[in-house]
């Protein structure tokens, strides 16, 4: 069933925050095999500007899709989760996160598109910090595909 | 932001360094872990098949984050990574053998833009496949 067009433009209240650790970075950085130092580091990120470790790029999308399961858990948007398969993905970064950032997320639903029966949802997640300074926004596409029967 | 790259350096079709990048069954529960998905198309071969898919797959986000390493250790400092997209066009199929998968990434200078920054395109294969779409980041350069 084709997901209301209504849906295009709600916003879903900010997120509590997340405490961004250096030690779940050090073991993102490490899971993704990744060596360089300023993940790890606080010196080497200091040498580089940084005032503290700071997060391999696509880290914080842990925390934005978490975030977007304010949507996707939805039932008035009545998603069906089981067949959803992540379409695209992006990020712009006004500065990259690092530790000791608390940060929230306010998802809004950007788009819902029917494309040949599968159900098309762009939720863009904008990043703030406890300042309130803006800092990433992460664009999620999510493709839920036709059942079989339809 | 200080990027070890001279913006002045680089032209349109500058090549960055390739890289492979092993992915194991072990690899995919490490990232499960670190990332928080714990979906089991990324570690149960019986759940996966009985979703349609060939085999257990590489989580589209592990891909993505190996892929701009390429960009990272070209300029040093992640920090200077201004945009990242990709589009997730087939699946990394990891087998449960010795070997797992392989993806390998090449990238090179796409375009010159304002505030020393650039556009690197980016290219991931798998098993001969393409498994990123549309994939770019702008980054700016020293």
């Amino acid at each position: 069933m084709a997901l209301d067009q209504s849906f295009v433009g709600r916003i879903y209240p900010p997120t509590p925050p997340y405490e961004v650790g250096r030690e779940k970075i050090r073991e993102f950085a490490e899971a993704v095999g990744d060596t360089n130092p300023v993940y790890v580091d606080p010196e080497a990120a200091k040498a580089l500007g940084h005032s503290d470790v700071i997060a391999p790029p696509t880290f914080v999308f842990s925390i934005t899709f978490k975030a977007a399961g304010q949507v996707v858990q939805d039932p008035q948007l009545g998603l069906d989760y089981s067949r959803v398969v992540h379409g695209d993905q992006k990020f712009a970064y006004v500065r990259p996160v690092r530790a000791g950032d608390r940060l929230t997320v306010t998802s809004t639903i950007e788009g819902i598109k029917s494309l040949a029966g599968n159900d098309v949802l762009d939720i863009r997640g904008e990043v703030h910090d406890e300042s309130g300074e803006h800092v990433v926004t992460a664009w999620t596409k999510l493709v839920a595909r036709a059942t079989e029967e339809a | 932001m200080t990027a070890k790259v001279a913006y002045e350096s680089v032209e349109v079709g500058t090549e960055l360094p390739a890289q492979s990048f092993p992915v194991s069954r072990a690899t995919l529960v490490q990232y499960a872990g670190a990332s928080g998905d714990f979906n089991p198309i990324h570690w149960n071969e019986k759940f996966a098949r009985e979703v349609g898919l060939p085999d257990v797959i590489a989580h589209g986000m592990f891909t993505m984050a190996e892929a701009i390493r390429v960009v990272t250790d070209w300029v040093g400092d992640p920090g200077a990574v201004v945009e990242y997209g990709v589009r997730f066009t087939k699946p990394v199929v990891v087998p449960n053998d010795d070997k797992g998968a392989l993806i390998e990434v090449s990238a090179k200078v796409a375009a010159l833009l304002d505030d020393k920054q650039v556009r690197v395109d980016l290219t991931a294969m798998s098993e001969g496949k393409k498994v990123l779409g549309m994939s770019r980041a702008v980054v700016r350069l020293g």
